[in-house]
């Protein structure tokens, strides 16, 4: 299979990346390529195989729910693009 | 005594403790030599007036217990440092200055150690030669316009060039590794769950690891003793009694067993390499090591595997850089124009590449086809080394299939800088620990590294087997201070 140029601009929609026409087709070939590499993986019958779900093998822990920082409202706020008190600002959503 | 900056971890910590040099003077070594070295590139952010007030601090309240007593060390930019900028490489963490600390940098200011300043990487630890880097490429001290691997490309630089004693980088597919082999160092990538993830800047969850990145065996146990902790913060951290891995350390490998994967054996692959890996399972059995042919037969299915649990992983991680709550934003009309704008402008091309595979993949009508699959292919892959490790104690194998490439060389296709990576992906993708060590050198002088492969938890045996080899190989570097200006 081979991925077209609308399916590049499609998934630069969902990955919210907007693309020019010529970096469109860049990414076209690049994406093709690599693609390429991972079709080998149709060579091998895996319809008996588990997926692999966790590297780890351990089951997630409980913890209690405790507050641990507080005050930390300044904090989270310190590397926000645009100030204002205490809220993070962005483009009007609701006309 | 031999110059400050060229001396090993262990020995700067035996100085300081016995006295016979000052954190200060030691921190400021080290501060001299990199304004000389600018040209290497492997910094993006200096703390070098603050090192300089933490070092006098240290001097003039000593505390000789700890592990790292006032020993400056730089850190790969992936890290996140308590009130230093922390870029991962990216334009879109330009200005991000991190209001918390990682566990694993806070395990060595705990153990008494001083940050000289932020590593260059490649972009969200995306690459194999330090080139996706927005803060331009890292130049190898083995030799002029050569890539010192990646991602942890500006840490294994570092650490060859004398600029830092020790260091810690990340490896998601070899991003310790490759570099580690790249410029003649040690790098060990420790069992997934061994080092804490919390404060990293996250590429995929799944398979990032931090580790230590030092001159010799004999640091890199010091190093791994310090960052390997059980962290409440990381949910797939695990509790288990880490050793005291210096304290243990030892030359008998007598009647452990090695595997030789013949599935390592690859096309193109230089001669020289399979020589130093001759070498290297010769000096094994000199240390009184059984040699056990085994097979690994899914390793070609490792690279593709890789590329998309890899990006997947990535495209969620990476859907936070959204320009609202931190990092870099490019206004827009609307939101979704913001969200648009930001990412296309921030992110790099190598970056977005992973992101789009990771979207495609993920993608309804896709998951089946490529994520599932390669989940059930990671399960082969591991199952491999399950069987492996049920008739032998570790595995030798080459690190890279090449040696350091120029500067350009490969940028243009990313499948070729992807190869790079062949050795090392199986590990990240089975969770296993592995260590490079130099092997020797090809025939442009540039070295060449061996990995050892071992079982989950077993860093102290890799360590070991190692620490026998390093002594039989006798690497020497001998890189020349072509870099350095007055």
């Amino acid at each position: 299979m081979s991925i077209d140029l609308k399916t590049v601009k499609h998934i630069s929609k969902l990955a919210r990346i907007s693309i020019d026409d010529e970096k469109a087709n860049k990414l076209k070939g690049d994406l093709n390529n690599i693609f390429e590499l991972i079709e080998k993986l149709n060579e091998l019958n895996t319809d008996n195989v588990q997926a692999l779900t966790s590297i780890a093998e351990t089951t997630l822990r409980f913890r209690k729910d405790e507050i641990k920082s507080e005050n930390i409202r300044e904090n989270i706020l310190k590397n926000s693009p645009e100030e204002n008190k205490d809220f993070f600002v962005v483009p009007k959503v609701v006309e | 005594m031999s110059d400050i900056t060229s001396q090993s971890l262990f020995e700067l910590t035996s100085n300081i403790k016995e006295k016979k040099l000052s954190s200060e003077e030691i921190t400021k070594a080290f501060i001299d030599r990199a304004e000389k070295s600018k040209k290497l590139n492997v910094y993006v952010t200096d703390n070098f007036e603050k090192a300089i007030d933490q070092s006098k601090k240290f001097d003039s309240n000593p505390n000789f217990d700890l592990k790292l007593p006032g020993i400056p060390i730089a850190v790969k930019d992936l890290f996140c440092t308590n009130g230093v900028r922390t870029t991962a490489g990216s334009k879109i963490l330009n200005n991000f200055v991190p209001t918390y600390e990682s566990t694993v940098t806070q395990n060595l200011w705990s153990q008494g150690a001083i940050l000289l300043g932020k590593l260059n990487c490649d972009e969200f630890a995306m690459g194999s030669s330090n080139e996706t880097s927005f803060f331009g490429n890292v130049q190898n001290p083995v030799g002029e316009n050569l890539v010192p691997g990646g991602s942890s490309g500006g840490s294994s630089a570092a650490v060859a060039a004398n600029l830092t004693p020790v260091t810690i980088g990340t490896d998601t597919g070899g991003s310790i590794r490759q570099p580690a082999s790249f410029t003649g160092t040690v790098g060990l990538k420790p069992t997934y769950g061994s080092c804490s993830r919390y404060g990293i800047v996250a590429f995929a969850s799944s398979l990032d690891q931090a580790g230590p990145m030092t001159k010799n065996v004999r640091d890199c146990s010091m190093l791994l003793e310090v960052i390997s902790s059980f962290d409440q913060k990381d949910s797939t951290s695990i509790d288990y009694k880490r050793n005291c891995y210096s304290k243990e350390l030892s030359k008998d490998i007598k009647g452990k067993k090695i595997g030789i994967p013949k599935e390592y054996r690859v096309d193109n692959m230089p001669d020289k390499i399979e020589q130093l890996w001759k070498n290297g399972i010769s000096y094994a059995k000199d240390c009184g090591a059984e040699i056990i042919d085994i097979s690994l037969p899914h390793t070609n299915y490792a690279l593709p595997t890789y590329y998309i649990v890899a990006p997947a992983e990535a495209s969620s991680n990476l859907a936070r850089y959204d320009g609202v709550k931190y990092g870099f934003r490019s206004p827009g009309q609307n939101l979704i124009e913001m969200y648009e704008k930001t990412r296309s402008e921030g992110f790099g091309d190598e970056v977005k590449r992973r992101i789009m595979i990771g979207t495609y993949v993920l993608s309804s009508g896709y998951y089946d086809a490529y994520y599932l699959k390669a989940q059930k292919v990671r399960q082969l892959i591991k199952k491999d080394f399950d069987d492996a490790f049920s008739k032998v104690d570790a595995i030798l194998t080459p690190s890279t299939p090449s040696s350091a490439f120029k500067i350009g060389e490969k940028t243009n296709d990313p499948v070729s800088m992807y190869l790079n990576d062949i050795f090392t992906v199986p590990i990240n993708l089975a969770g296993l620990p592995g260590i490079s060590i130099p092997a020797g050198k090809d025939k442009n002088n540039y070295p060449l590294g061996l990995q050892v492969i071992g079982k989950p938890f077993d860093e102290q045996n890799i360590l070991n087997i190692s620490y026998a080899l390093e002594d039989k190989i006798n690497f020497k570097n001998d890189i020349s201070d072509w870099w350095l200006s007055e």
